[in-house]
């Protein structure tokens, strides 16, 4: 039991949230509560969605377009003729799905290249640095729209839309994985544990997994976080560039919010404003989380708790140079 | 990534520099200068490489963008005429020539070359940029300095929700929101647009056009054509503008908060300086040098950006024509235009890294 306990909290956020206090612990309680309602959400879109995403009639007939919100329709409907209430509550699942995917690829391919760049070091790492450099100084929305047009030509079915959008976000996130495993990597590769692992006789390999990586997951799943939030936001631009997935294969609100441009202006407000509020409230939610451990994981913007101020640790720790601070920003 | 000292150009070649005795201050900036500058060709390379090789994996550009609407005979007399039936190698040197001297290829759909359609189109986008930075600026570094002084209070959690919610909300839905209540339910301020037709046509007659609409406007000297011009930017610049706003916000809250710790600070503070003085003057600049860092990244993101605003507002800049080639499916176009604008990225990060070394002397190689 102590065991289990112990181990409870040690993870991540588990552990971040017992270090809050405040306004703090308000942020992440916050970010925590958004997340799972559209988690559920997600995960219960068949049976809370009052219509099919791709639906355009019922036994009364077709639903008709951008009709205003009332009882039949609670948030009215679309200039294509679909219920917004329902495109909503599907689009939640495609973004999580297409969250899921990219990060699981970025991390994963993101992680290996920069173990094996940071520890091997030599030609291949100088080749990878300056590739990834070049990457990441690329504007992402711009590279997502070129892996977009490689992958699908554009436009697709729902799982090539979800593969196609998350490859391109993919694409985006590889570099900062990289850097900051790769950063990691060359820290660790230094210290004495490694020194001993090699003395013993432990071959490459083992030691890049089990010594060197197991070390530098440290600042995971603060990137975890905060590209989730990016990914729904490169989704949503992709969609709204009409490089989305098809409405009848699946509910995206980037695409969705396309077509309510010509909406807005005739003052046809509600197919923008749902939609447009699903991405915002996901961002936050998922930003809040982020947001959280971030300022957790950096003494310098932890909120103290009173009589901790004065401690010399506290002292030592902000005396670190400030620059620094510009890494919170991405 | 963006830690000050050494630049994000190249962290691998900071530290055998840096361990080295140093000559005198002004030879290490030039070495910086120098190298930096040299680190341009890789990248751009690097980037207009991958542009090529991502677009052309998928076969040649014609069948995609006229596939279907031609007979075939007719198509493989196009795709020989463009000589997308060359071999790829010869493609890509061919290309890469091409770039070297400023040539970025003729759209498909309607024959226009692309470095035209810069001419013709970049001012927009440049001046949108400037907008946008200028809202950026005016909100989120005063913020900024107002959540660093109320740390941890009421008025900092307020703060930080709205940059939060800057960074949550895509620029295209701010757009949409600003758009429905200041220009359709309020009705004070132009829905789409640079300028009314009035002044378009006006500045179509104009012997010097710079394509720039509010130079352009300064020009004429007619108080109405620059209150025409100014209003269409309200709205898209806001849009664009508050994304960055939120990131400087919090940029300038976390530097402050770190700054106004540090003995000189504390020093300041123990002859009697007040505490919103010590924010306003002595925390301040120092921590603004990290901000000129990151408006280098952050042109990367004005851009992407723009393209999403400009498509938003009917802003015809190069992210509105960007948007529009991609739904012809004109991939020469957006090749070009894509390839473009990394040119002009790695430019600025260069010039922004330039200025990032002259203020700061800890920025060397």
């Amino acid at each position: 039991m102590a065991g289990f306990r112990k181990l409870w909290n040690r993870l991540p956020v588990v552990h971040q949230f017992k270090q809050s206090i405040g306004l703090q612990r308000g942020m992440l309680v916050t970010g925590l509560l958004i997340t799972g309602f559209f988690l559920l959400i997600a995960a219960l879109a068949p049976v809370i969605s009052p219509y099919r995403f791709n639906q355009l009639r019922d036994s009364h007939g077709l639903f008709g377009a951008q009709t205003p919100p009332g009882p039949a329709h609670l948030l009215g409907t679309t200039s294509g003729g679909y219920d917004v209430l329902s495109r909503v509550i599907w689009g939640t699942q495609t973004a999580f799905m297409v969250i899921i995917v990219a990060i699981a690829l970025s991390f994963f391919l993101g992680v290996l290249l920069g173990l094996l760049s940071g520890y091997l070091g030599g030609w291949l790492d100088r080749v990878l640095v300056v590739i990834a450099d070049a990457v990441y100084a690329f504007p992402s929305l711009l590279l997502a729209i070129v892996a977009a047009i490689v992958i699908s030509g554009g436009q697709s079915s729902l799982w090539g839309g979800v593969l196609a959008a998350a490859i391109s976000i993919t694409a985006v996130f590889i570099p900062q994985y990289f850097r900051v495993i790769r950063a990691e990597t060359v820290r660790i590769k230094s210290e004495a544990f490694v020194e001993s692992a090699k003395v013993i006789g432990a071959s490459t390999p083992r030691i890049m997994f089990r010594h060197v990586l197991r070390n530098s997951t440290r600042t995971l799943p603060l990137i975890l976080t905060l590209n989730s939030s990016e990914a729904i936001l490169t989704l949503a631009g992709l969609g709204f560039l009409g490089f989305g997935i098809e409405p009848t294969s699946a509910a995206e609100w980037g695409y969705d919010l396309n077509k309510a441009v010509s909406d807005v202006t005739s003052g046809i407000w509600w197919t923008s404003v749902f939609p447009g509020l699903a991405i915002v409230l996901v961002v936050l939610g998922v930003t809040l989380v982020g947001e959280s451990l971030n300022d957790l994981a950096d003494p310098r913007l932890r909120t103290r708790r009173r009589a901790a101020a004065q401690t010399p640790a506290d002292a030592a720790a902000i005396s670190e140079p400030f620059s620094e601070g510009a890494e919170q920003v991405l | 990534m963006t830690t000050v000292a050494p630049s994000p150009a190249a962290p691998g070649g900071a530290a055998p520099a840096a361990s080295k005795p140093r000559g005198r201050g002004g030879s290490t900036l030039w070495r910086y200068l120098v190298i930096r500058f040299l680190l341009i060709f890789p990248t751009v390379f690097i980037l207009v490489t991958m542009v090529f090789v991502l677009m052309r994996i998928t076969g040649d550009p014609i069948t995609i963008a006229l596939g279907g609407k031609l007979p075939p005979d007719q198509l493989a007399e196009r795709i020989h005429h463009a000589g997308f039936d060359r071999p790829i190698l010869v493609q890509y040197f061919e290309y890469l020539g091409n770039i070297f001297t400023g040539n970025f290829g003729t759209s498909i759909t309607d024959g226009q070359p692309i470095t035209q359609i810069l001419l013709t189109h970049g001012g927009a986008t440049l001046e949108l940029a400037f907008y946008a930075l200028i809202v950026a600026f005016i909100v989120g570094i005063p913020l900024g300095q107002v959540a660093a002084y109320y740390r941890d209070r009421w008025p900092d959690a307020v703060l930080r929700i709205f940059a939060i919610l800057a960074y949550a909300t895509p620029v295209f839905f701010a757009g949409l929101l600003l758009k429905l209540v200041f220009a359709v339910w309020l009705d004070v301020l132009p829905v789409a647009g640079r300028a009314s037709t009035r002044t378009e046509i006006q500045f179509s007659t104009m012997p010097h056009r710079t394509g720039i609409y509010l130079i352009d406007a300064i020009s004429t000297g007619d108080p109405e054509v620059i209150g025409d011009v100014l209003s269409h930017a309200v709205l898209p610049g806001l849009a664009l503008g508050l994304l960055t706003a939120g990131i400087f916000l919090r940029l300038v809250r976390t530097n402050v908060i770190g700054t106004l710790s540090r003995d000189y600070v504390d020093a300041a503070r123990s002859r009697g300086v007040r505490e919103i003085r010590l924010v306003r003057k002595h925390a301040l600049k120092p921590a603004l040098i990290p901000i000129i860092t990151v408006i280098g990244l952050q042109i990367a993101v004005l851009l992407g950006g723009a393209v999403l605003t400009e498509t938003t507002f009917e802003w015809k800049g190069l992210g509105f024509e960007l948007a529009y080639y991609l739904s012809k499916r004109d991939f020469v176009a957006v090749q070009g235009i894509v390839a473009l604008l990394a040119v002009i990225v790695a430019l600025t990060n260069f010039i922004v890294d330039i200025i990032a070394a002259l203020i700061d002397p800890r920025v060397r190689y």
